[in-house]
């Protein structure tokens, strides 16, 4: 192991790293945990000028009732689950069935397709914006609508995901598959029943990193969309920073709703989220 | 049962799905996913590339003006300069965070009590959206009541309004945009390290070999896949940044903090000009192929290598 292990080191060594490393988090955390404390202060603490004291009384009940019932902060949260849990089953049940043709078939334009899906991870949005609004605007109605960004994040996270699954199924022993084509069992059936079963923990390493990479999206939720019935909460909670001026004890409050889904997800999946992660980036 | 059915109408079909299963199989299974990606990735890239040759307000008929756009935004347009300006000091910026994610790496490398837990709390500002990492540091640096002004206050310095500057704007939202992205390739390099050899490195142990060296010949040979990684995810961040420079200044003072993303939204729906928001686009688009192939030839032959 490099460094050497702590465990090795004398007692009071050992005692001041662990001090340090949790001194060094609360600086790196500060952001967080300012704005964790804003989120429960009184707004008489606000209007006292007392930003970054000691609050005076906790008023989490009262500003976090106030954000649900003065702004659309429920809708937003419901808009941003099913547009999020939408594309996250969209796009990994497209790149299960893409990445298996890709790695378990051999045909021409295999490479070209596979090249086109990693190259289309890089493309910058701006380059996507003008024509994607004009196809949510004209060709399929979707503008303003959730299915707006449910389609076209399914259509973006496709690539990526295609590549992560191809990379994964390519791995799987080959005789299992021979073993039922020798069988007769039809290719339809080999995925459903044979490969499906075995890339289950590459699809929660997926649906974990979809979910905070959809969830978080802000950009698109701009393009695609303009009313408070469609908003996301990334969206959302901007648009309420800009009529709350100066209330920053709600604003807070609700900056942390919108982060706490990713947060959870992440918090509960860890193993599979690092997993997909390292895993997608050092094989693509 | 399917096979019953269709008894009598057409009684070739099922052979016909079972001799060339192994053919169509991966057509079927491939089409929806090439669909959607050509027609929300592929053909709008190349549209946009079109769009950037013509004056196009959004309403009246596009007018095509060949590179027109192209020679107002590099001979005309100061704000263009501003953005790539921005987007540069970006990319050097950000290609420091794999240097300090492995600093936090090696800092937290260690497995005692509670640290698996430490390491995800580290982590964190990775998994929080940019909208709301740009709030949390706009209040950060808020000139009236931001906790800098806060802690300058105590030690008896003047007040700063760091974000309202015209001169350090950018590099504000860039120190923002570090934080998540250094936590995201300390967390690369946290993997790595677990992954590298035990044994090679207790060969060099056992033969006086410790410290830095040790870090520089042995074990950041083994972290190559984890540094290119990072690199390539550094750069990406930074040529794409959006989301702060939106919710942080807008581009603001006087569009100082611009980017090519931002001052491409801009044009688009703040002037409409829409041709012109193509052609910046197609700049960064360019941009980033150049950043892209330059990794590409410099990582594919080491990958071969390996």
């Amino acid at each position: 192991m490099f460094p050497t292990p702590i465990e090795n080191a004398t007692p009071a060594r050992r005692r001041a790293y662990y001090i340090t490393v949790w001194i060094a988090m609360i600086v790196w955390l500060l952001p967080i945990i300012g704005i964790a404390v804003t989120s429960i202060r009184s707004v008489q603490d606000l209007n006292a000028g007392n930003y970054w004291g000691w609050p005076t009384d906790i008023s989490a009940v009262a500003n976090y009732t106030r954000v649900f019932t003065s702004s659309p902060m429920l809708r937003f949260l419901f808009n941003s689950t099913v547009i999020t849990l939408l594309a996250c089953v969209g796009s990994i049940a497209l790149s299960a069935m893409a990445g298996f043709a890709l790695s378990r078939y051999r045909f021409r334009g295999a490479t070209l397709l596979l090249a086109l899906f990693i190259a289309g991870n890089f493309v910058p949005f701006q380059m996507l914006m003008i024509p994607v609004r004009d196809i949510a605007l004209h060709v399929i109605p979707v503008y303003d609508t959730i299915w707006a960004l449910v389609i076209f994040h399914i259509a973006f996270q496709t690539g990526f995901c295609t590549l992560f699954m191809r990379n994964f199924i390519a791995e799987l022993p080959n005789e299992l598959i021979e073993a039922a084509r020798v069988e007769g069992v039809s290719e339809i059936k080999i995925f459903l029943h044979v490969i499906l079963p075995l890339v289950r923990p590459a699809m929660a390493a997926l649906f974990v990193l979809i979910f905070t990479f959809v969830w978080n999206d802000y950009f698109w939720s701009l393009v695609l969309v303009q009313s408070d019935s469609a908003r996301p909460v990334t969206a959302g909670i901007q648009a309420l920073k800009e009529t709350w001026t100066n209330t920053w004890h709600l604003i807070s409050a609700g900056s942390l709703l919108a982060a706490v889904p990713p947060v959870l997800v992440f918090f509960l999946m860890q193993r599979q989220f690092i997993a997909g992660l390292t895993f997608g980036a050092t094989k693509g | 049962m399917a096979d019953q059915m269709m008894t009598g109408q057409r009684p070739a079909a099922p052979g016909f799905w079972r001799r060339n299963q192994r053919r169509l199989a991966p057509i079927l299974f491939l089409a929806p996913a090439v669909i959607m990606f050509t027609v929300f990735v592929v053909v709008p890239v190349i549209e946009s590339l079109r769009l950037s040759l013509y004056d196009w307000d959004g309403l009246s008929a596009p007018r095509f003006i060949g590179l027109g756009n192209y020679v107002e935004l590099f001979r005309d347009d100061p704000v263009f300069w501003t953005a790539l300006k921005n987007n540069i000091y970006w990319l050097v910026a950000f290609l420091v965070s794999p240097a300090l994610g492995l600093l936090l790496a090696l800092f937290l490398n260690q497995s005692g009590f509670g640290m698996r837990f430490v390491k995800s709390l580290y982590f964190m500002p990775f998994v929080i959206s940019q909208v709301v990492v740009g709030l949390m540091f706009s209040w950060f640096f808020n000139a009236d009541f931001g906790l800098l002004n806060h802690i300058l206050e105590g030690f008896g310095l003047p007040p700063v309004a760091l974000l309202e500057s015209e001169n350090s704007a950018t590099f504000v939202i860039i120190a923002a945009g570090l934080w998540p992205q250094v936590a995201y390739c300390m967390i690369l390099y946290l993997t790595g390290l677990t992954a590298i050899n035990p044994e090679l490195l207790e060969a060099a142990r056992m033969e006086g070999v410790k410290g830095f060296k040790l870090l520089w010949h042995i074990v950041l040979p083994q972290l190559k896949p984890a540094t290119s990684i990072a690199l390539i995810v550094s750069v990406v961040g930074a040529l794409r940044s959006f989301d702060l420079v939106s919710v942080m200044t807008d581009g603001g003072p006087y569009q100082s903090s611009t980017v090519l993303a931002y001052y491409m939204y801009e044009q688009t729906f703040g002037a409409f000009r829409i041709g012109y928001g193509a052609a910046i686009a197609s700049c960064l688009f360019f941009l980033m192929d150049i950043c892209i192939v330059i990794y590409l030839i410099r990582s594919l032959p080491r990958a071969r290598a390996r």
